[in-house]
């Protein structure tokens, strides 16, 4: 045998070294070369996982919280860990389902999102459920209670200034605003929600974690030296008063219509109701499309805020603006008396005034205090006729800019999405609708808060601001503060003082004292608070609806502004009851005891009869129910005639399609015949 | 000379034992990495891999010891005994084993389960060794060179039998002990043509091959067209070998494809060389299933490149291989072991872990080379080819040079049948080594 240095020996060596070293150059290439491995290693293993802060809480004036967050537990089941031998019978008794959902929940997970990977079996559980689960849950491998954080509002109060959260839709997130979001992100979609989202929202934190094969996160990725913390959402500290807001609320019970209290020396609202109200709680979760849709079916429509987006004619609630308006441009003096016999007929047509006594508008404080419609056109006449202007087109336009200097006419800027703007007319606007042929005549009903003038309750409130505070408003807001900073740049325009056209403080002084007469001695004595200088003006609004095309005359907005005190003025308020009747009877006890629980922090034993009278008062009408069903099914009937005519237009098509085909055959075959 | 002869301990060759000792630390090591979870509260938990491989480890080294104590002479004479019973075990396997992933591979007893023919490797090593030992074999004769063939293959058989084609591959090893007692070189170089002629078959479109081919012969037929002129046999020889490369790449290998190989094989091997499986083999088209063709092995491989591909020159770090530790690769504590160390420790702890093996083989044919009984060099010789298909095939098959097929790397691979089997194949050598003053037969 050969023994002695057998050559093979060197040439086998020489095979293992060979083989090795291809190995190693494969090797060096693929580790050192080949980057997209380490791409694609960081892209099967890395799993961003996005941390959602808690939205910022909201609190009221007085610091008690409105709106904030609440943990509910959705209970998880990763099914291929759930043992063999799981006790189904324990499991189903404690969460109280029958063992066929409880197959039926864990089949659907497999299927849907593989056995190794979490599911919900059960989202949103009752506080029950959660409690015996987690006394029990050693018993349980496979699930698993996970926190997850939901808006809770405090009261039922406020919902429609509060606003509610959702998804963003797709829709939303093709808009540069929502760039920032991703599907399933929540967002604010009305109130104080959206308006105040960026501050809500907070910044979401983004951890890195590993995943393995089943895409199950483990560690955190490099011991989370990537991660980026996330922001909680700022707090909101508001002007509203939770305890008014909610009283005013009980008043506005089964009324339609608003209440909006502002502090004229701050412009922050104190209560904005929106009557009928709901509970915001319905909407949130997984209930919200639901309810939105039951709500926003209903006849009374309670997902409208009629405090910024319904526009009411002012009625007599106007008288105080007309005169201030007159009384600064000079046109006419305090002094000045009209005697009015109970119409006003200096305009072809006579307009009805409630008084007939004589002397009843002798001066303007009496004229306001009684509310005398013959004195206030008479005025309105005279501003837009005044000799200075060249026309009463030019009139109308100095009348138009005092009144859009008031804010009305135009959005007050308050911190609410989709305000409504109301309704000034001006110059053009007649012109284009009379075709220049008008005259002070044609108008005459605005001066007395008829015609083409119509207010949101806010803009009625702040023209009550401009008044007690003699000359200056500010823009109406909720927020005085975001993340307790009052000076937030969110909040700067906020801080601005809006002076009104140069009007004297006289005026002013005039306009008010009749105001104070009003409660005094005039339409509104319901609204008198003991110890408080009050100063209101009642309305009583004619309007009409259109129903199906036809114009109804219906029953009238019961109305109501005031202010008080009228020194140092502390709230400014209006209240619009739709279809309720004289303004005195229904909206001044209530602006009165809003007030009075404001100012004097409850309402006196007197008032209680007054006060439970308004709790009670049911004040919405048969025929809004009818009125909105009419509107309903001539919606449907509009809709129904379209699809017909629609089927209709089709059918004709295809039938004439067919015709034509046949003929073209029939062509054919004589040809062929012919031919034949 | 006995009476001066050291005790048995000193006379083991301590650098296989060191080097045996640091594969199967790393291996621990290395499914330990795989494993660890930052939940652990403990190093020790008796559920994990790593605790059982150094449970295994234990075993390994208690019987190793035995081996030790055992009489040198012991193992060449029962050699033949040993193949016997092992060729027995495999038929009865065939028959009477586990069910695994659809091959019959295993044997089982309750929870505990080996695979014999990790095992038999063992026995066919010594038996080998046994017959090319026996002074009346003549290796040059073809007798006696077909029954050296024959004890090799047999077993191989008969794991393909077991449907466990990548373990019988291994038993081809024996060609590279036979080589070195004396097979020609011709079958050498024919076996590396064999396997360059495969590769081209596999690669190149089969007209184009053809043409190739032909071109081929017709140039080296121009070149010795002296020699072809004068002589019969070149020509012959020339016009043999260009019918056989036509046979074999236009009839053999698409015979084979269609009809002999499996579906899972056909998309390895094609995998390997990174080919789509072209329609004609595939499977699914031919037995007319809508079945979505899923190429798992790719995936193996891809997961299993990212994962050492990832590395990079320094590695991830110890416990930072986010494809090892998160379940993306296959088999990672058996088969794919290797990525957890290209993964953590880079190029340079691959590179290193390479030399490791290289050094132990080497070493082992140096051993081999110095004995005076022809029994324990050819035994050596087996011990380190085996290694090497081991090591060579598996590795390879990680960073996707040889195609997926079933076998463990060498002390690093998770699995009691696996470590056990090896560490008996070096205990062995090391105990035969020991005894190297002495001729064994």
């Amino acid at each position: 045998m050969p023994v002695a240095a057998n050559p093979r020996q060197y040439i086998i060596s020489f095979i293992f070294i060979g083989i090795a070293a291809i190995i190693v150059l494969r090797l060096f290439f693929l580790q050192n070369f080949e980057a997209k491995y380490k791409i694609l290693a960081n892209d099967i293993a890395i799993y961003k996982k996005v941390v959602y802060p808690p939205r910022g809480v909201i609190f009221d004036r007085k610091g008690k919280v409105m709106l904030s967050n609440t943990a509910i537990y959705d209970l998880m089941v990763t099914p291929s860990n759930v043992p063999k031998t799981f006790d189904t019978t324990q499991f189903c008794e404690m969460l109280d389902i029958p063992r066929s959902t409880y197959i039926a929940i864990l089949t659907r997970a497999v299927v849907r999102n593989s056995s190794v990977r979490q599911s919900p079996f059960m989202e949103q559980l009752s506080p029950a459920q959660t409690a015996r689960f987690q006394e029990n849950a050693y018993m349980f491998p496979g699930f698993e209670l996970v926190e997850r954080n939901i808006r809770e509002y405090h009261s039922k109060a406020a919902g429609i200034v509060l606003g509610y959260i959702g998804e963003v839709s797709q829709d939303m997130l093709k808009k540069p605003r929502y760039l920032s979001y991703r599907q399933g992100d929540y967002t604010g979609l009305s109130g104080l929600e959206l308006q105040y989202e960026e501050a809500l929202r907070g910044q979401r934190g983004v951890h890195y974690l590993e995943r393995d094969k089943f895409n199950r996160p483990r560690d955190p990725y490099r011991g989370g030296v990537l991660d980026s913390q996330e922001i909680s959402g700022r707090q909101l500290d508001l002007y509203l008063d939770a305890e008014l807001q909610e009283y005013a609320e009980r008043l506005m019970a089964n009324k339609i219509g608003s209440v909006v209290a502002i502090d004229p020396q701050t412009g922050g609202v104190l209560c904005m109701v929106s009557s009928p109200s709901y509970d915001p709680n319905l909407l949130r979760g997984r209930e919200r499309a639901k309810n939105y849709a039951k709500l926003y079916r209903q006849a009374t429509r309670p997902l409208f805020n009629r405090g910024i987006q319904a526009t009411y004619q002012p009625g007599s609630t106007i008288k105080p603006m007309t005169g201030l308006v007159a009384l600064a441009t000079g046109v006419i003096s305090p002094s000045f008396g009209l005697g009015c016999r109970g119409s006003y007929g200096l305009c072809r047509r006579s307009i009805a005034c409630e008084h007939k006594d004589a002397g009843h508008a002798a001066n303007f404080r009496l004229a306001l205090a009684h509310s005398c419609n013959s004195y206030f056109c008479h005025i309105f006449r005279m501003t837009i006729d005044y000799r200075n202007y060249k026309s009463v087109r030019e009139g109308l336009q100095v009348w138009s800019d005092y009144y859009k200097n008031f804010a009305i006419g135009r959005q007050t800027g308050v911190d609410l999405p989709f305000e409504g703007r109301g309704l000034l007319p001006d110059s053009a606007y007649y012109s284009d609708r009379y075709k220049f042929s008008w005259n002070s005549c044609t108008v005459v009903f605005v001066g007395m808060g008829q015609g083409e003038l119509a207010l949101t309750p806010l803009q009625m409130a702040n023209s009550m601001c401009i008044i007690a505070n003699k000359g200056y408003y500010y823009t109406p807001h909720f927020v005085k503060a975001i993340g307790k900073n009052e000076n937030d740049s969110a909040l700067r325009k906020y801080k601005e003082k809006h002076n009104v056209l140069n009007i004297s403080d006289s005026t002013f002084s005039v306009v008010q004292r009749a105001m104070q007469d009003v409660v005094e001695s005039g339409t509104a004595m319901g609204a008198r608070i003991e110890g408080v200088e009050v100063c209101a003006k009642t309305g009583t609004a004619e309007n009409k609806a259109i129903v199906n095309g036809e114009v109804i005359k219906m029953q009238n907005h019961s109305m109501f502004v005031a202010f008080a005190p009228r020194q140092n003025p502390r709230i400014a308020i209006a209240v619009a009851i739709e279809n309720a009747g004289f303004g005195a009877t229904w909206a001044a006890p209530i602006a009165s005891l809003v007030m009075e629980k404001y100012l004097k922090d409850s309402v006196t034993v007197k008032r209680k009869e007054v006060e439970d009278k308004m709790l009670n008062a049911n004040l919405i009408n048969e025929y809004v129910y009818t009125i909105d069903s009419a509107i309903r099914l001539h919606d449907l009937m509009v809709y129904n005639a379209r699809v017909e005519k629609k089927r209709y237009a089709d059918s004709t098509r295809r039938a004439n399609a067919e015709v034509m085909l046949a003929r073209w055959m029939e062509g054919k075959l004589k040809k062929a015949r012919t031919i034949k | 000379m006995s009476l001066t002869r050291k005790s048995l301990f000193y006379r083991i060759d301590a650098a296989v034992l060191l080097l045996y000792i640091i594969l199967v630390a790393i291996g621990i090591t290395a499914v330990f990495s795989v494993e660890h979870r930052t939940t652990d509260t403990s190093l020790i938990m008796m559920n994990k891999s790593y605790m059982k491989q150094l449970i295994w480890f234990g075993y390994s080294l208690g019987l190793g010891f035995i081996i030790l104590l055992t009489d040198s002479k012991f193992f060449s004479s029962i050699a033949f005994l040993a193949y016997t019973i092992g060729i027995a075990i495999l038929i009865f396997t065939i028959f009477g084993g586990v069910d695994v992933k659809g091959s019959r591979s295993w044997l089982g007893v309750g929870s505990f389960r080996f695979q014999p023919g990790e095992v038999a490797k063992i026995f066919t090593a010594m038996a080998l060794a046994r017959f090319l030992a026996l002074p009346e074999t003549n290796f040059k004769t073809l007798k006696d060179r077909l029954i050296a063939v024959a004890i090799a293959l047999v077993p191989a058989v008969l794991i393909i039998a077991q449907k466990e084609t990548g373990l019988a591959l291994v038993y081809f090893c024996f060609f590279l002990v036979m080589y070195r007692e004396g097979l020609p070189n011709t079958i050498l170089i024919l076996g590396f043509s064999v396997v360059a002629l495969v590769l081209t078959t596999l690669l190149v479109e089969r007209k184009t091959l053809f043409v190739l081919l032909t071109v081929f012969a017709v140039m080296i037929g121009l070149l010795m067209r002296h020699a072809l002129r004068r002589r019969m046999t070149p020509r012959l020889l020339l016009v043999g070998g260009w019918l056989f490369c036509i046979i074999f790449s236009q009839v053999a290998v698409p015979f084979v494809f269609k009809h002999v190989l499996q579906k899972h094989q056909i998309e390895r091997i094609y995998s390997t060389i990174g080919k789509e499986v072209p329609d004609e083999y595939d499977k699914t088209l031919i037995a007319g299933e809508e079945v979505k063709k899923t190429n798992s092995s790719e995936y193996n491989v891809l997961q299993s490149k990212i994962a050492i591909g990832s590395g990079g020159f320094w590695g991830k770090g110890f416990l930072n291989g986010t494809s090892t530790k998160n379940q993306f690769v296959p088999e990672q504590n058996t088969d794919f072991i290797f990525c957890a160390i290209g993964e953590q420790f880079g190029f340079v702890g691959s590179a290193l872990l390479v030399i490791l093996y290289v050094s132990l083989m080497l070493r082992i044919v140096f051993i081999g080379e110095r004995q005076r009984s022809a029994f324990t060099r050819i035994y050596a010789y087996c011990v380190a080819s085996i290694l090497f298909f081991h090591f060579a095939i598996n590795i390879s098959m990680t960073i996707g040079l040889a195609p997926v097929i079933g076998i463990t790397l060498p002390f690093l691979s998770y699995g009691g049948s696996s470590l056990l089997s090896f560490s008996i194949l070096i205990f062995i050598l090391l105990r035969l080594d020991s005894d190297r003053q002495h001729l064994i037969r």
